[in-house]
């Protein structure tokens, strides 16, 4: 059965976990551009977490479910009358909107049985540049019909309307009033003067309204280099800021290019991936640098956790 | 804190790219890295994917290196301390570009048809003005040359070329276009490429290609691969039209 789109809102794409496997070809990795949070969502909805869900940008969304399914959100503090983290049943002709939110800029939406649509180079997501993938290798449009996979018998025997138990605020809400990103420090560090070093780690930068899915341009002091050595291509990955003439740093998200030739200054650890992906225009970001020991320990206590949660939630289904 | 960048004798250094990729640098002279980097990059390719690292999740090779991606979550499951993953993995990967090659990939020659007809052109007599020779002897040099892919990136399939004669070097357009459409052969710098996808670019358009470069129903979804030695074949407007309908 379907899920119609009556109100697409502003960039609404079919995204999963990423198209794994062919940066070597070009292909961007995309996805959700906060896979922990499409994971979560899709646990609570008892969703493989794989399964192909509905990244909404900035609000204005508006769907009916033609038949009973679970639903569950995380991501910006979006004004839903289901709150973020929270399994939900939606009854056959019900309807959900999604308001524009107060902090951040994006959210995940998982559905029982998980978004249909076929599988190109082994993913669900859409390549918005090169037009493939997801719904029709576009985003969603007023009036689209998305089929959705079967659900699971486990995922119709909810007892509430909407769960009184949650994932975690942490994983469920992840917008920030004033975002700050963890970083490392990049193969091309050194080739900044110290003033740059200062600004990055103490300085704010504002993000910029010309900002997308591939990266967040900020502004704010001009990091500069020690020399102008014209560097040779190489991968790149969400997370990465690069510096390009202008000395205005760009944190890549998902949709970034699998190479590039800007100086790397320093990379988001990806535990602050879902800070990163909540930059909205106007917001003050700030860095904070730290080990590649801490953040690979932030990313097993993150996993830990989250095998935890797994296991609780299997428990309950 | 320093960085942890790892050289060996064989002068492969590894360095961190965020905390779930590493850089594997192959060549040393970073400023020959286009042109004989592809042998030793696509070598060292296959010795990583043999020795079956755990916790590897994909390769990248670009130039003079290869963007190795995996899931430190995998690597911990396995038992190393977080601590030490990066360590542990550049230390397989060491051990990995140690070993002898067990299977060596053919090199391909790709024959890529292009129509230089004006109207595919648009950039041909800038390329030839710069250069100071007529399109003619332009669409003849180019074709004359043996080009090499150093690297697939920038938009899916897209490859970037060396090999491209010294004089028909042309400066990216100072204003990018918009679009570009799909298929074009394009020249900037000293580089040369086809343009896949139809995308904005700021390279000189000489020529079409009938060719899909990218599918991504097909597997490989791209046409062209690092390593491929390719030569351009000139082909009339007629030949293009019947090899696109």
């Amino acid at each position: 059965m379907t899920a119609t789109i009556i109100r697409a809102g502003f960039l609404t794409t079919i995204q999963d976990l990423g198209r794994i496997g062919s940066r070597q070809f070009g292909v961007s990795v995309g996805g959700a551009l906060d896979t922990h949070a499409l994971r979560v969502a899709n646990l609570l909805v008892g969703n493989d977490e794989t399964a192909a869900g509905i990244e909404m940008t900035l609000g204005g969304s508006q769907l009916r479910f033609a038949d009973e399914r679970t639903v569950a959100w995380c991501g910006g503090g979006f004004d839903v009358r289901v709150p973020a983290g929270h399994a939900a049943m939606m009854s056959a002709g019900e309807e959900l909107i999604f308001n524009q939110p107060k902090t951040g800029c994006r959210s995940w939406l998982a559905i029982s049985g998980g978004i249909d649509v076929p599988l190109v180079l082994k993913s669900r997501s859409t390549d918005l540049r090169a037009s493939f993938g997801g719904f029709v290798g576009r985003a969603l449009r007023d009036g689209d019909e998305l089929s959705l996979g079967k659900r699971r018998r486990s995922q119709t025997a909810a007892t509430e309307k909407i769960s009184s138990w949650s994932a975690s605020h942490d994983w469920s809400s992840t917008a920030k009033a004033e975002p700050v990103l963890r970083v490392l420090r990049g193969a091309d560090w050194d080739r900044f003067d110290a003033s740059a070093h200062h600004a990055l780690t103490s300085g704010a930068f504002i993000v910029s309204p010309d900002s997308n899915r591939m990266g967040a341009r900020l502004e704010g002091p001009e990091l500069r280099r020690n020399d102008d050595v014209d560097l040779v291509s190489e991968a790149v990955a969400p997370g990465t800021i690069q510096v390009p003439p202008n000395g205005q740093p760009i944190v890549l998200l998902g949709d970034c290019q699998t190479i590039g030739g800007y100086p790397k200054i320093a990379h988001v650890i990806t535990v602050d991936l879902p800070v990163a992906a909540q930059l909205r225009a106007g917001d003050r970001v700030s860095f904070r640098e730290v080990s590649l020991a801490q953040a690979h320990r932030l990313l097993a206590d993150r996993e830990r956790d989250f095998n935890c949660f797994k296991t609780g939630l299997s428990l309950r289904q | 804190m320093p960085l942890l960048s790892s050289r060996r004798s064989d002068s492969i250094e590894i360095t961190p790219l965020g905390d779930s990729a590493l850089i594997v640098r192959v060549h040393d002279k970073v400023e020959n890295a286009r042109e004989d980097s592809a042998n030793e990059v696509l070598g060292a390719m296959g010795r990583i994917e043999e020795a079956k690292i755990a916790g590897i999740v994909e390769l990248a090779p670009a130039y003079a290196t290869i963007g190795v991606f995996f899931d430190p979550g995998k690597v911990i499951a396995s038992g190393i301390e977080p601590d030490l993953v990066s360590k542990w993995l550049s230390d397989k990967i060491h051990e990995a570009l140690s070993q002898r090659r067990r299977h060596k990939a053919d090199v391909r020659l790709i024959e890529v048809p292009a129509c230089f007809d004006s109207e595919f052109a648009v950039d041909l007599e800038r390329v030839a003005s710069v250069s100071e020779r007529p399109t003619s002897e332009v669409v003849d040099h180019y074709c004359a040359a043996e080009y090499r892919v150093a690297c697939i990136g920038f938009t899916p399939g897209f490859p970037y070329l060396v090999g491209l004669p010294k004089e028909l070097t042309t400066p990216r357009r100072a204003t990018p276009r918009t679009e570009i459409p799909a298929g074009s052969v394009a020249i900037g710098g000293n580089q040369t490429g086809v343009y896949p996808l139809p995308s904005p670019g700021g390279w000189n358009v000489i020529g079409r290609t009938p060719l899909r470069l990218f599918d991504p129903t097909k597997d490989p979804p791209a046409f062209l691969r690092p390593g491929d030695k390719v030569r351009f074949r000139a082909v009339t407007r007629d030949e293009f039209e019947r090899s696109t309908s």
